[in-house]
């Protein structure tokens, strides 16, 4: 399988191959690049950034990130499961908005703040 | 009429790395100047991450990278941001007019560094043909009411260009439950990053048309379609190729030209390419004290490498406040074959330089020829592509018996 790295903006071009459990990775940079070819021949995975309402001063949309890569699949239903969701100020970056979000093993964290 | 020693126009990335280079150079009296209400520039409203791998080693959104600059630089006391205030006028010996919550001031600097980003190619920019109904928007506009307000501007959505913003969009928008149909790029391959055409378009299934180009839009009030079109080597549109395509949002993703109202009756010295202006290796204009820096300078792909111009530029800012203008004469890079832009585009002897520039095509396995007197250099290079900005450093001792030119070409 080609593949182009996500993992930074160089945008590596990846060859992947897949022996039963054995996962050959090429073309890469650096050590990211293999993880990345792995996670994505076996679960593509996703950091996902979005944002929620918040109520403050100056600002009406907190941006939110995912504390670590989620199944790529899952992405839609974790970004429609925060439609609901709305913070008050002070917020700090890396205060935990939702935890575990859906059960994915993955919290949603505040990637700003705003006092 | 207040005095500063430095005054940095925009408290983005550019300017908040200038003011830490030149108070780790030695200054200890720096203003930066910012019209919104707080620092960070579009960082603010770009909130995919990505951002920070070279400068903090890890993958930031943009607004966290911001705020772990902006963290770098908040104690100390010798750098002061002053919020909701825009500079209006650069007079002579580099007096400020800046309207700010107080009224109107005047401020006198040592030295000014412009650090006041890009803004983005409009519909008009491009002649874009047909009414201009509501619905067709810039991709970064579009950003913002998403982002920063909360609004989706539309249901069914085109994108015409595929410069980063507009892949960056075509994702958000996507999450956010539009069906964005397409993108169009009028060259054969893409403007923006290979990782996000990957994760913004494939993780979707949106198609990329390469070679294609939005002919018209239609729909007075309300856009209610656009005309793709197919187009030549030669970009000129193929007849008959023509489909009509319903959709209630065009957003625009076709380049980013820097900011440079201020200085524009200046008389500083422009470069055509760029669109910013023409700078010396310390970074300076062609006119004494001023600097520029970061996007309004030149546009970089990555906002690291903002972080490293604004740095290396508010170090020869301060330079310039300590000991003066350079005495030596200026040497000139010359461009040739493959190369559309260079930054920067004069330069002094005695120290080691980056040049950073774009080339016009696409050329694997290329080498970029480089030559002057005393020297001549053929750096391999596997890939270049016009979307990524090529960073060459050359040593002083290359450079040392340079005769007011240097000359580069891509070899191929």
């Amino acid at each position: 399988m080609n593949l182009i790295c996500i993992r930074c903006p160089r945008g590596c071009h990846l060859t992947v191959t897949r022996e039963g459990d054995e996962v050959n990775v090429t073309g890469n940079s650096c050590p990211r690049g293999i993880e990345y070819g792995r996670s994505e021949m076996i679960n593509p995975e996703r950091t996902l950034t979005t944002t929620v309402a918040i109520i403050s001063k100056d600002h009406r949309r907190l941006p939110v990130i995912t504390s670590k890569p989620i199944p790529k699949g899952r992405v839609l239903d974790v970004v429609k499961s925060l439609k609901g969701v709305t913070v008050t100020a002070p917020v700090h970056m890396g205060d935990v908005i939702v935890k575990d979000a859906l059960g994915l093993g993955a919290d949603i964290i505040a990637s700003r703040s705003i006092e | 009429m207040r005095e500063v020693e430095l005054a940095i126009i925009g408290g983005g990335s550019a300017g908040m790395a200038a003011a830490r280079g030149a108070y780790e150079n030695g200054v200890k009296d720096i203003l930066i100047i910012e019209r919104a209400k707080e620092y960070g520039g579009i960082l603010e409203q770009c909130i995919h991450n990505g951002f920070g791998l070279h400068t903090f080693h890890e993958e930031l959104s943009g607004p966290a990278y911001a705020e772990k600059y902006y963290g770098l630089i908040k104690d100390i006391p010798g750098i002061r941001f002053e919020y909701e205030s825009a500079v209006m006028n650069i007079g002579d010996d580099n007096v400020l007019t800046v309207q700010n919550q107080e009224g109107y001031e005047k401020i006198k600097a040592k030295a000014v560094i412009l650090s006041t980003g890009s803004r983005e190619r409009s519909a008009g920019a491009i002649g874009l043909r047909g009414d201009r109904p509501q619905g067709v928007y810039t991709a970064g506009t579009a950003q913002q009411y998403l982002n920063k307000e909360g609004f989706l501007v539309g249901k069914r959505v085109f994108v015409l260009g595929s410069g980063d913003i507009g892949l960056i969009m075509a994702r958000r928008m996507t999450l956010e439950g539009a069906e964005v149909v397409g993108v169009a790029e009028l060259m054969p391959y893409s403007n923006g990053l290979a990782r996000n055409i990957k994760q913004c378009l494939e993780d979707f299934d949106i198609p990329l048309y390469l070679s294609h180009t939005v002919k018209a839009i239609h729909g007075k009030k309300r856009l209610e379609s656009i005309s793709l079109i197919a187009v030549d080597e030669n970009r000129k549109e193929i007849p008959g190729s023509e489909q009509i395509i319903p959709v209630d949002c065009l957003l625009l993703s076709v380049g980013l030209i820097p900011e440079n109202e201020l200085i524009e009756d200046l008389g500083i010295e422009m470069d055509g390419r760029t669109k910013g202006s023409v700078v010396d290796s310390n970074y300076m204009t062609t006119r004494e004290g001023i600097f520029a820096c970061g996007n309004a300078l030149h546009v970089h792909d990555l906002v690291d490498y903002v972080s490293e111009e604004g740095y290396k530029c508010g170090r020869a800012a301060a330079d310039y406040i300590h000991n003066g203008k350079e005495t030596q004469e200026k040497n000139k890079s010359v461009l040739h074959k493959g190369i559309s832009y260079m930054v920067p585009q004069y330069f002094y002897k005695g120290k080691d330089i980056e040049f950073m520039f774009r080339v016009t095509g696409i050329y694997k396995n290329a080498k970029i020829h480089v030559w002057g007197e005393g020297f001549d250099k053929h750096l391999p290079q596997l890939s270049l592509v016009p979307s990524e900005m090529v960073k060459i450093r050359l040593r002083k001792e290359d450079l040392e018996h340079v005769n007011g030119e240097i000359h580069w070409e891509v070899e191929e």
